[in-house]
């Protein structure tokens, strides 16, 4: 069963390694649930999971291995109350718990189950000190602070919600990685941006003064000059962003994005334009698409250099002809002399790196309604779904030296 | 002394432990490993360290990470500097090395003659590599000196609290020897205890309605920067010392600016609070005031 857990993890996606499945065992080793399968799922998650946007996949992995391992579930609210005056603690010496024990045969865990049930549906109120119903401090197989041996706990000192119902619960579902986000997650995403640059990008042209002088101090005060990579971002962010129309329903996901990398202060250069639908002769400078507040295309082609890194975001969703034929664009009084995705695979040939973002969710690429631009835009342009998981996957390939 | 290694954190007075957090905790003491804490800006993480540290009777060392803090900082710091000033003076004898070698906080855990706590504050404030830099000294709790090679074995194993704020993914070889736990923002109730234990003498009705407003303004779309617990601490504080009405908490949120910190996010509130007919008497001077 245990075994069958860790791969179920793995089907879910989480990335456990067998180091720390080998932990868990050495905590199970030392018996630190204590045979309680609450404690357990702490435990497993504390020692397998190192990110809470695991902690669904957690839930669910851990409800399909151990949801036959039914704790009791009947407990109404009604019979709680029954439980909570509770008589003293019924203390026996062990000549009285065997005498019991005779008297009281032991029940296993299935018929002791279902009587139990039997027993809620006929019973109507409290009772305590009894050896029937259920209650507190009595010798029936149900209740608290009584003696039974082998009884059904009802309520009292461990309160806490059963390890099933807290991951039935699946508290953690907004932390996961698939779905989409907000600002400070895209934030993080973008900031990964950064990291890689500083690391890989540019000579070694900046006096390192500490490593100098501790290297000169290493060699007895013979000069020893260190240098180092400047530690400034070199990436140059182009962002092309899709408005209105059918974008209108991911407005905010997209605005959401658009704050992120706007807040993002760590670009060398950042430069964000408008289109609708697709992109032509002109792009507008700001989102009400105003004709006059427009720059042409060409213009951005000849004078950003080629190491701009290009986003494209857009449901790329459309009428073909928008993006296959001559005088396609939508807006009358916008005829184009070249085909929108003439105007794409410009932006391929000139930018080395470029990506499409789609706000639309990967799964409905293929039917959805305007599919078959997807498809041709899909051919041209690395696309990714905008959520976290494509974000991460974007920036990546953003990254990645060609 | 001894059952200290077992693992019987409780939580203390003046900090309130969820139960999960707890089990995280004990489960890390008691397996001797790092126990990474991540969550959202102000709900705990460091106040943990010290609340663990003192339930425990141990004693507590920070080791502040910077975006400069490089790995070794912490093992132990050759000072090359002073031994080329004393070199020219003469002052000491520059031929004995071990005098220049310093030890760093982690340094100091190991030599330390009594098991204690180390909370290594924002480990991903510093350089992707360094946790991968860490692993082998959290792992065998052990470093080696090459200038006067010397062999540092930690005495007892500290008990190591990493916090992370997620700014930066940290390496899977370092995050498969810790024990982790995420730090939810705490419920209404367990938000009321928290005000509770450092605040015993307030006013009940004082609390509700700053826990009203505390979660109004957590739920206004859009916020950069959400308010957390310690932001309500500081400005319940804020409140008492006032001497501020409940009644006009909801009314008019007193010090604002004690719960929200960024610009855009203040606009966005009085602009929240003006459309609900609430007369937001904050302004900038009143926000300045904290």
């Amino acid at each position: 069963m245990f075994v069958n857990f860790f791969f179920l993890l793995k089907n879910e996606g989480v990335p456990v390694a067998i180091t720390e499945w080998m932990t868990l065992m050495e905590a199970l080793v030392k018996e630190m649930t204590g045979a309680n399968l609450t404690n357990f799922y702490y435990l497993a998650r504390a020692v397998l999971v190192k990110s809470e946007a695991y902690f669904d996949a957690y839930d669910r992995a851990f409800h399909r291995c151990f949801h036959g391992v039914q704790e009791h579930q009947l407990i109404t609210k009604e019979v709680e109350e029954w439980l909570n005056n509770p008589l003293p603690p019924l203390h026996l010496s062990p000549e009285e718990k065997k005498r019991l024990e005779l008297k009281l045969q032991k029940l296993n865990l299935e018929d002791l189950k279902k009587s139990f049930e039997d027993r809620l549906k006929e019973q109507k109120e409290a009772h305590h000190g009894g050896s029937k119903w259920v209650g507190t401090g009595g010798t029936s197989p149900y209740g608290h602070s009584g003696y039974h041996p082998s009884g059904i706990r009802v309520g009292g000192e461990s309160r806490n919600k059963s390890a099933l119902q807290v991951a039935a619960e699946r508290n953690y579902q907004e932390y996961r990685r698939d779905e989409t986000l907000g600002i400070r997650q895209f934030s993080v995403a973008l900031k990964r941006l950064r990291q890689f640059s500083t690391r890989l990008e540019g000579p070694k042209t900046e006096l390192d003064i500490t490593e100098t002088i501790n290297e000169t101090c290493r060699q007895a005060g013979h000069l020893k000059l260190v240098w180092a990579r400047p530690r400034k971002n070199a990436i140059k962010l182009l962002l092309l962003m899709d408005v209105g129309g059918s974008m209108t329903p991911y407005s905010r996901l997209c605005s959401q994005l658009f704050s992120a990398v706007h807040q993002a202060t760590h670009f060398k250069d950042f430069k964000y334009y408008f289109f609708h639908n697709f992109i032509y002769d002109q792009l507008y400078t700001t989102g009400y698409l105003n004709p006059n507040q427009t720059i042409s295309t060409d213009y951005i082609l000849n004078n950003l250099s080629s190491d701009y890194k290009v986003i494209f975001i857009g449901d790329a969703a459309m009428a073909p002809s928008e993006l296959i034929s001559v005088g396609g664009a939508i807006y009358w009084g916008m005829y184009n002399e070249q085909p929108g995705l003439e105007w794409l695979k410009k932006f391929k040939r000139h930018f080395s790196h470029h990506i499409w973002l789609n706000p639309i969710p990967q799964e409905h690429w293929s039917y959805i309604h305007g599919n078959e631009t997807i498809q041709i835009v899909k051919k041209v342009s690395p696309m990714y779904p905008l959520s976290l998981d494509g974000l991460d996957r974007a920036v990546k390939s953003l990254l990645v030296n060609r | 002394m001894n059952k200290n290694t077992a693992g019987n954190y409780q939580g203390s007075k003046d900090y309130i432990v969820s139960n999960d957090l707890l089990n995280a905790v004990n489960i890390a003491i008691s397996l001797e490993r790092p126990l990474l804490i991540k969550g959202e800006p102000g709900t705990g993480k460091t106040v943990l360290a010290k609340s663990v540290a003192e339930a425990l009777g141990m004693e507590f060392l920070v080791w502040n990470i910077k975006s400069t803090t490089k790995a070794q900082d912490g093992l132990y710091i050759y000072d090359t500097v002073q031994r080329l000033y004393d070199s020219q003076f003469g002052d000491k004898d520059v031929a004995d090395i071990k005098q220049y070698i310093k030890p760093g906080k982690l340094g100091q855990a190991f030599t330390s003659s009594e098991k204690l706590v180390l909370l290594i504050d924002e480990i991903d404030k510093a350089d992707l590599e360094f946790p991968n830099d860490l692993l082998w000294e959290l792992d065998m709790m052990t470093f080696h000196i090459p200038e006067t090679d010397a062999t540092i074995i930690a005495k007892h194993r500290p008990v190591v609290i990493i916090t992370s704020n997620a700014e930066k993914e940290l390496p899977d070889a370092f995050l498969r020897r810790c024990i982790f736990h995420y730090i939810a923002f705490p419920n209404e109730q367990t938000l009321r205890q928290i005000v509770n234990v450092h605040f015993p003498q307030l006013e009940e009705t004082l609390l509700d309605e700053a826990i009203k407003a505390f979660y109004w303004l957590r739920e206004i779309d859009g916020l950069q920067k959400k308010p957390s617990t310690s932001e309500l601490l500081d400005w319940v504080q804020a409140l008492t010392i006032g001497g501020i009405s409940p009644e006009k908490i909801g009314h008019e949120i007193p010090f604002l600016g004690a719960l929200i910190k960024k610009d855009q996010d203040f606009e966005l509130t009085l602009q929240k609070l003006h459309r609900l007919g609430k007369e937001p008497v904050p302004n900038k001077t009143n926000r300045n005031r904290w």
